[in-house]
């Protein structure tokens, strides 16, 4: 490769390094996080690509480069699926499958009656028959 | 069977050709730097994290970090990038002692981001904007700013860590230069550190606005 393509790759990585701190002083709200990664991803790309060889290099390494990248998104969204929902799931209050059905308890009389079986459509008593 | 007049001392015994040297030796790099990634992995799952579960924190907190600095130190590293770039070619095509130039000023530029990494560490030792209990500064709103300080503590300090040994490895690289060790037929050490020094400067350009930008 020659010196010239080095030269322009360092170029556009210093631009993007301008760009970066350029778009951090404008609010996007929740999307800042998104443009500074996609200009972070843009710079590696060129890194990766044409610093490290990859664009010419035996596809292997690409593969594996990339390998470990999946691995790494793999691990963090499944990660924050867990983090950023963990309390809905602890919020959700457990139903029982039969509305109608009236729960024992170890001594043998109803733990409550359900809203259901307030109306009288079942007695307790006829149960399991 | 004897070394033939033939056989380069740099070829090694169990390798048919100097390519096949070559390429087997990228193969181990590159899943070496595989490993770099997920343990870097680990620490940028973290921020993800504690970013998501305190967005106010890290907003509040990242405005203590100066992105002058920073910033300086993206292109102080992207330079360092280019010059080992630099230093390969000129080996590939058997300029040695330009290669040595550019190793040094590899150097020099990882001896800079060092620098100015300690300006920015003893201001903050300073007025005490450190990790978890040892966190004594009162200039930032909001409740338990040092979660953000143990993040970008942990995260710029094992990139650091990753700085000076590539420093390490770049002087040994130097002195072997210097002996001639390497040329256009074999210059396998140098490539290889060059794939380490440029996964720095990856993770770099993701820890640059993550911690002085976003926030």
């Amino acid at each position: 490769m020659p010196i010239r393509n080095y030269l322009m790759v360092a170029l556009a990585l210093l631009v993007l390094t301008v760009i970066t701190v350029g778009v951090a002083q404008v609010d996007f709200g929740p999307w800042n996080l998104v443009v500074a990664m996609l200009v972070a991803t843009a710079k590696g790309t060129l890194v990766a690509l044409f610093f490290m060889h990859l664009f010419y290099d035996n596809k292997l390494y690409g593969a594996f480069f990339s390998g470990a990248l999946v691995f790494l998104g793999v691990f963090v969204i499944i990660t924050m699926f867990d983090t950023m929902r963990r309390d809905d799931l602890y919020m959700e209050v457990g139903r029982p499958i039969r509305e109608a059905a009236v729960i024992y308890g170890d001594d043998g009389m109803p733990l409550k009656k359900n809203s259901h079986a307030d109306h009288g459509d079942h007695d307790p008593a006829e149960e399991g028959h | 069977m004897a070394h033939s007049a033939t056989h380069p001392t740099w070829l090694q015994h169990h390798f048919s050709d100097a390519h096949q040297q070559r390429e087997s030796s990228k193969l181990g790099m590159w899943i070496f730097l595989v490993t770099e990634i997920l343990f870097f992995g680990g620490l940028f799952c973290a921020y993800a994290i504690y970013h998501a579960w305190n967005p106010e924190i890290f907003h509040a907190a990242h405005k203590a970090l100066d992105w002058r600095l920073g910033g300086l130190n993206t292109i102080v590293l992207i330079t360092s990038s280019l010059t080992m770039a630099l230093a390969i070619r000129s080996l590939q095509v058997n300029r040695v002692r330009v290669a040595s130039g550019y190793l040094w000023a590899t150097f020099l530029l990882a001896a800079t981001f060092m620098v100015v990494k300690y300006f920015e560490y003893s201001h903050k030792f300073h007025v005490g904007q450190l990790p978890g209990k040892y966190y004594t500064y009162t200039g930032i709103e909001g409740t338990n700013p040092h979660i953000f300080f143990s993040i970008y503590f942990v995260m710029t300090g094992l990139h650091g860590l990753h700085v000076l040994i590539g420093m390490g490895v770049i002087l040994w690289l130097i002195v072997r230069n210097r002996k001639n060790h390497f040329s256009a037929q074999y210059y396998n050490p140098v490539e290889m550190t060059g794939l380490y020094w440029h996964l720095v400067d990856l993770i770099w350009i993701y820890l640059f606005p993550l911690l002085y930008l976003v926030g």
